[in-house]
């Protein structure tokens, strides 16, 4: 075989290499999104699906398109919406920040001790997020309920009289978020940690600066990608948590995901679900384009390794 | 080392390590615990693990996840596999930057929008070509395998980037076509990541409540689904056994995982000692003739 049929067969291999999942990514990643813009456009109607059709045939050759805006109109007025944006966004943009102080110092204490104690301490951030999110969230409950471990000790040991309440309220959420999401803060920022030149300390002690000040001169400013990978790990997907918020706040929280899922599933209002979908994407599309430009330049180093 | 105070970074280590494994302890002791109120101990007790096995709907719910986590994580990891390839081996190639966001978004997606839009694109698919008829295991897989390569493409991406792409090459010049340079040197090197991007993607599908819950059709509820039904309604010790039996698995799973890794680490020290050796030889060898 010549070369020239040696390199159209690799050529051709790559072509298909690449095309396979491509075409899944466009089936079922990307169509999906248009079908869900072109759903919000449309009318509710009580059959299955519970939507109405955008074209319409009138007779032989003319289409009908009925854009319907109305979708939006709503979410636009009904305040119900607007503030579970907001309160999404608060709630996600608070526990991304709790994340960072509590994930921080972790990141920092792991990357800076010794190569064995290393290995151990990283596997032992990575173990919890081998076992199921759903039941670590569901944990929470015996700790946080009124006759809950945390109260029963604050009792037994007489720091207060009668029980905290802290499940089911926005307390109980931030500890469910940051619980769940500090391995995700963790990871990248001990990964950019690790990577530092320890010789910049030296550097920075030798000229006569003290350990804080090297560290807020030299360590944070050189960490930024890791705190900026981190926080949108943990911040979008957040925003649109919805097992936390169900299982351990209150009823009547407003978070978009929660809005979301009562649309679909207890309404069956899909144009609207799909309507806040829409809008939540709108919400999110910045950070996630912020998130994919850092991805690209580590070029997938940094996350998992 | 240098850097900070060693008790501040002892302290945070502890703190934080308490706050993230005090919940998964509490969870383990309290599936052993002889009342039926969670918190509240009541003496040594093994019948929650009785009532679980007797729940033939958390059974039923827990084989059929089963089933569908094997499936998804083969799946993702010869998608996320060739994603990968093609991501980190191709260079530039028109489309990349489009493959590369189309890989890496759903790993900060909501759920609730990747769940809503899968489930409308099925519905859609149904009415226009019929197929997949109805939704269940089927649509569940297809809808895990899509969040779940993107996790397995970045893990084979990164390994990639960090072995020594002249290892390639020079197979390729001593004659070797692309598949088999795929196979006996490519593979065999990052076999280690595709064990952990295959278990990864087990483990995320076996966990996942709100997508399956989209795109699951009535008379498919994964465990997950089961369990969040069932959690709502408060705490029950029975889900405090299934917890204990996933987190011993994962526990094993690890340490099978660190005892090959080690032997493996050793054989290839032992390999490169041995090649140093021969090298050594050689030289001398040559030094004498």
């Amino acid at each position: 075989m010549n070369l020239g049929a040696l390199k159209r067969l690799g050529f051709r291999g790559r072509t298909l290499v690449a095309s396979v999942p491509y075409l899944w990514l466009v089936l079922f990643f990307l169509i999906p999104f248009v079908i869900v813009l072109k759903i919000s456009f449309s009318d509710a109607q009580i059959a299955m699906p519970p939507y109405k059709p955008l074209f319409e045939w009138i007779g032989d050759k003319m289409v009908h398109i009925k854009l319907n805006f109305g979708n939006y109109a709503f979410l636009i007025e009904d305040n119900l919406y607007w503030k579970a944006y907001l309160n999404s966004i608060y709630v996600a943009g608070v526990s991304t920040l709790l994340c960072l102080l509590i994930g921080y110092p972790m990141a920092y204490a792991i990357a800076r001790s010794s190569t064995s104690t290393r290995n151990v301490l990283l596997l032992l951030v990575i173990l919890p997020f081998w076992t199921s999110f759903l039941l670590r969230v569901y944990a929470w409950i015996g700790l946080l309920k009124n006759n809950g471990l945390i109260n029963n000790a604050l009792m037994a040991i007489g720091v207060i009289d009668q029980p905290i309440q802290m499940l089911q309220t926005d307390f109980a959420v931030y500890v469910g978020i940051v619980y769940s999401y500090l391995p995700f803060m963790i990871l990248p920022l001990y990964a950019n940690l690790e990577k530092m030149d320890l010789t910049l300390l030296e550097a920075a002690a030798d000229l006569g600066s003290r350990p804080w000040e090297a560290f807020l001169k030299v360590t944070l400013p050189l960490s930024l990608p890791g705190v900026i990978a981190g926080c949108l790990l943990v911040f979008i997907p957040a925003v649109g948590e919805f097992v936390i918020p169900a299982l351990l706040g209150d009823p009547g929280m407003l978070m978009i995901g929660k809005v979301l899922w009562t649309e679909f599933f207890n309404n069956r209002d899909w144009p609207v679900a799909s309507a806040v979908a829409i809008a939540l994407l709108l919400f999110l599309v910045i950070p996630i384009m912020f998130f994919q430009r850092a991805q690209d330049a580590e070029s997938g180093g940094g996350l998992h390794r | 080392m240098s850097g900070g105070r060693p008790w501040f970074r002892i302290l945070s280590l502890v703190l934080g390590f308490a706050f993230l494994y005090i919940p998964i302890v509490s969870l383990v002791v309290f599936s052993f615990n002889e009342s039926r109120l969670v918190t509240v101990w009541g003496g040594f007790s093994t019948k929650w693990y009785g009532a679980l096995a007797a729940n033939q709907q958390i059974l039923n719910a827990a084989w059929l996840s089963l089933k569908v986590a094997s499936i998804t994580a083969t799946a993702a990891v010869v998608l996320g596999t060739l994603t990968g390839m093609a991501l980190a081996r191709f260079g530039p190639f028109r489309g990349r930057t489009m493959l590369s966001g189309l890989a890496t978004a759903p790993l900060v997606m909501p759920e609730v929008i990747t769940g809503l839009s899968l489930l409308l694109l099925f519905v859609t698919m149904e009415q226009l070509i019929g197929w997949p008829a109805g939704r269940g295991m089927t649509t569940i897989i297809i809808a895990h395998i899509t969040f779940t390569m993107a996790y397995v493409t970045v893990i084979v991406q990164s390994r990639l980037a960090q072995f020594d792409e002249s290892l390639e090459e020079a197979a390729q010049d001593l004659g070797a076509r692309p598949a088999k340079v795929f196979f006996l040197v490519t593979l065999p090197i990052i076999s280690p990541a595709l064990l952990s991007g295959w278990l990864l993607a087990f483990t995320l599908s076996l966990d996942d409540l709100v997508v399956a819950s989209f795109v699951a059709g009535p008379g498919s509820s994964t465990l997950p689904m089961v369990v969040f039904s069932k959690v709502r309604l408060g705490v029950s010790p029975d889900i405090n056994a299934l917890a204990t039996i996933l987190i011993a698995v994962v526990a094993i799973g690890v340490a099978i995982a660190g005892f090959v890794m080690a032997r493996q680490q050793k054989i290839r020290d032992r390999d490169a000692q041995m090649a140093l050796a021969a090298n050594q030889q050689m030289i001398e060898s040559m030094k004498k003739g």
